[in-house]
């Protein structure tokens, strides 16, 4: 399904993260980033809450904004029952929604706000995401003190919060479509490859956005997705050569490896996964890009395993899903 | 999209594990533990003049130590997923998986948390050791007639 927006924008954005991503090539762009994976808590969970209202906070601070004057918060993470998110909520005391689509959250919350804010059923929403790297470690793999060798093909938990407000007031990026993934089985079970789980999600979601628009590929100056890796990356220019016949080696990109130096930052592996992988790059890169007039049209498809440890030992296969978001410059 | 094409797709793109390099990495590893082992068993017979199987013991609590305190200082997991097998093999691996699991249950209480956890990974080695040494037991017994 793929919905045009006439009146919804996106406003300001904002970034916390923790150390590995500081020592990515994005360092500089983030508001405000933590040498330690504790960020002054007691526990990895109440550190991974803290940079989710910590997002908001610098959001809010930034648009000079009061909580009450916004009308809907959007959130969701990785953590059990997606419980960062509905602390932050209660500090707030806005209206809440709490999504869970694994990385593919953060689109999936600018998709459901802005058709709210489209259908002028509210005004503005907060849409925020957060992962953290132990929590992940802890709740889908091994303790973390635990040195279990990991293939090439795993990916790294990125550590952050993001959030983003949109509104139908005009500002210079307005978000002008998306398109809403369906879940994709490919027979695929390896939770430590989840490149190759998510890439046919996001080869189905791609090129239904582009077929229902009457789009080609070239129409995007960028098209990002959220966290398919380096081998997912290649998987999916193959894909959408062999299956949809369209070109994506050109303009394509994806945020797992924008966010860390893969040749220097060994212990991501094939890059960057989790929810606010994705975000990051988008607010601390693309997003400010867009601001400046360097890209004019982006394609932003956040992809998700939708995957649980315990299924995937009973021999279930992992499951996938990728939602996208067009984003375009006001003239 | 036909599933057969994509993992087809896939496999195409599948990195290359060193399986050589670490078979071997983890064969030298696991030999310098051997010989570290050996060191100690030789020194504490000679030492505290106690039988080798004594000596054996208590070489076996160094190493059980060793490994635990430097889980607990926080690099052991750095040298376990250089070493992989190396590591994980010998006793070390053993102590690493249980104090591991100790430190990242703490914080759940000492019962909820570290008592019903500690044994997560441990737990496979211990059941299946013991189901194993039953195994060979019975067979010793009824092929070698018990010696």
């Amino acid at each position: 399904m793929t919905n045009q927006y006439n009146n919804v924008y996106l406003d300001t954005v904002a970034t916390v993260v923790g150390p590995f991503e500081h020592e990515g090539p994005l360092s500089k762009r983030f508001d405000r980033s933590y040498k330690d994976l504790y960020m002054n808590e007691d526990s990895f969970e109440s550190a991974e809450i803290h940079l989710m209202k910590e997002s908001i906070d610098i959001l809010l601070d930034k648009k000079n904004i009061i909580k009450d004057k916004i009308d809907l918060l959007v959130a969701g993470d990785l953590q059990n029952q997606i419980t960062s998110a509905c602390y932050t909520a209660l500090k707030y005391n806005i209206p809440f929604l709490g999504l869970y689509a694994a990385c593919a959250t953060n689109t999936e919350g600018i998709i459901v706000a802005s058709n709210l804010i489209d259908s002028n059923k509210i005004n503005n929403s907060i849409v925020s995401v957060s992962s953290h790297n132990m929590v992940s470690e802890r709740q889908f793999r091994n303790p973390t003190e635990y040195g279990a060798p990991k293939p090439s093909s795993a990916t790294f938990t990125a550590t952050g919060g993001a959030a983003c407000l949109l509104t139908n007031e005009k500002t210079s990026i307005r978000v002008e479509s998306s398109t809403i993934g369906r879940v994709v089985d490919m027979n695929q079970s390896d939770p430590n490859n989840m490149g190759a789980n998510m890439a046919a999600a996001a080869a189905d979601t791609i090129y239904r956005h582009l077929t229902n628009l009457q789009r080609e590929p070239s129409y995007y100056d960028l098209i990002v997705t959220g966290d398919l890796g380096m081998f997912g990356k290649d998987i999916l220019i193959e894909c959408m050569q062999k299956e949809y016949h369209m070109d994506l080696s050109k303009n394509y990109n994806d945020c797992g490896i924008m966010l860390y130096d893969t040749e220097n930052q060994k212990e991501v592996q094939a890059g960057g996964s989790g929810p606010v992988c994705s975000a990051l790059v988008m607010y601390g890169d693309i997003v400010p890009k867009m601001k400046n007039k360097e890209l004019k049209r982006v394609l932003y498809v956040a992809t998700g395993a939708l995957f649980n440890p315990t299924l995937v030992f009973q021999k279930e296969n992992i499951l996938s899903i990728a939602h996208a978001v067009s984003l375009e410059v006001v003239e | 999209m036909e599933r057969k094409l994509y993992e087809k797709i896939v496999m195409n793109h599948k990195p290359k594990e060193r399986r050589l390099r670490n078979a071997i990495v983890s064969f030298i590893v696991g030999g310098l533990v051997g010989v570290l082992g050996e060191f100690l068993l030789e020194l504490y017979s000679y030492y505290l003049n106690i039988s080798s199987s004594d000596a054996a013991v208590f070489m076996m609590v160094t190493l059980i130590f060793l490994a635990s305190l430097f889980t607990a200082l926080g690099f052991f997991d750095k040298l376990v997923n250089k070493a992989r097998c190396g590591l994980i093999v010998p006793i070390t691996g053993f102590a690493h998986s249980m104090t591991s699991a100790a430190i990242e249950f703490r914080r759940e209480g000492f019962v909820t948390g570290l008592g019903a956890n500690i044994f997560k990974l441990a737990g496979t080695v211990i059941l299946y050791g013991i189901v194993s040494a039953y195994i060979f037991g019975i067979i010793r017994y009824f092929l070698l007639g018990g010696i």
